[in-house]
């Protein structure tokens, strides 16, 4: 049967789909921001591989084909953004400035506790792009030398964790602007957090997806010059 | 036949960012440089929306698909996740909240001084 499995072109996109599938099935059933498709999909699969004692290689010999679309599909994130070049010359200082002030604080937060906690070149650009969409951040990491996987670890730890705390930050810390709440979940949690942030309101929910792609390429720029810190 | 065209359209980016990212010596992965083309093209009109469209809309999409193979691959890090799963949760946290909040306070500290100014401004006139 493993022999059968190791030669399967479908197996890897197979059990993909099927278990994201499973995983919008969950979403739908228990609203909550942790019952996330992807994480329940993964969930499932490693299971699943781990009990019948697959290696990730047979998986990853077929669900490559998968990742294939990676690169086209991060390209075509220009179209949404493109949508929305008219908020973005309607205002064009709060959205910059908050964004640029956004990613700024995403490097020199992850540098100093970096730095406390003595981690190593490697685990550091792992986590530089950990606020940003997977989509540009696998491609950071890649390029700086970080571990890819653990990278979407910790950019799925942020989504999840943006998406449950936005509102509740947004009212302790009085950021009471819609544009300005928008700007902020994107810029923090990428597309987990737009998710909340269209729930909240139509404003929040366009300058989140705004930011997503707009913090993407600012913290592409800023990490090459972060990543030689440690 | 429209969407394969579409498709053909974003799979040309896709290969001419990829000559980019062989050219130019930078470490900038393909996609980022597809990204920034597919942007200036369509601003310039060069690109026309309708000739990328469908086939855009579907692939940003299916994205969370696409990223499960290379989150399965944690399987083959469990080592390396243990060693920094401490940091790593703190500082995904901690950041998370600090982003969020310096992000928030700047915008809306820009937006309510221009709304102010122009307040003050229609007084005057």
């Amino acid at each position: 049967m493993k022999e059968m499995l190791t030669q399967s072109l479908f197996f890897g996109v197979v059990i993909s789909l099927l278990c994201y599938q499973i995983g919008l099935w969950v979403k739908k059933k228990v609203k909550i921001a942790i019952a996330n498709p992807l994480l329940i999909a993964v969930l499932i699969i490693v299971s699943f591989l781990l009990i019948f004692d697959i290696d990730y290689e047979i998986y990853s010999s077929g669900a490559k084909y998968i990742s294939f679309f990676l690169t086209p599909a991060t390209v075509s994130l220009a179209i949404p953004l493109y949508r929305k070049l008219e908020l973005l010359k309607k205002y064009p200082k709060a959205i910059f400035g908050g964004i640029a002030a956004g990613v700024l604080t995403t490097m020199v937060s992850i540098f100093l506790m970096s730095l406390a906690f003595g981690l190593t070149h490697e685990q550091y650009v792992t986590l530089l792009p950990k606020s940003i969409t997977t989509a540009i951040g696998m491609g950071v990491s890649e390029k700086m030398g970080g571990i890819v996987t653990i990278t979407v670890v910790s950019i799925s730890i942020t989504g999840i964790f943006g998406n449950i705390a936005a509102e509740t930050i947004c009212r302790l810390f009085k950021i009471e602007e819609p544009i300005a709440k928008g700007l902020a979940i994107g810029t923090s949690a990428h597309a987990m957090g737009t998710a909340k942030a269209m729930e909240i309101g139509e404003i929040e929910g366009a300058m989140s997806s705004l930011s997503i792609v707009v913090a993407g390429i600012m913290t592409v720029l800023s990490v090459y010059v972060f990543a030689g810190f440690i | 036949m429209k969407f394969i065209k579409q498709l053909a359209n974003i799979l040309s980016i896709s290969f001419i960012a990829e000559v980019l990212e062989y050219l130019i010596p930078l470490p900038v992965a393909a996609s980022i440089y597809g990204l920034i083309l597919m942007l200036i093209g369509l601003m310039t009109k060069i690109i026309p929306l309708e000739k990328v469209e469908g086939a855009a809309d579907f692939l940003v999409e299916i994205l969370p698909i696409l990223f499960i193979p290379p989150t399965v691959g944690i399987m083959t890090s469990v080592e390396a996740l243990q060693q920094m799963l401490v940091p790593l949760c703190v500082i995904s946290v901690v950041s998370t909240i600090l982003i969020m909040v310096v992000t928030g306070r700047v915008s809306q500290g820009v937006i309510r001084r221009s709304k102010k100014q122009t307040s003050e401004g229609g007084q005057k006139a």
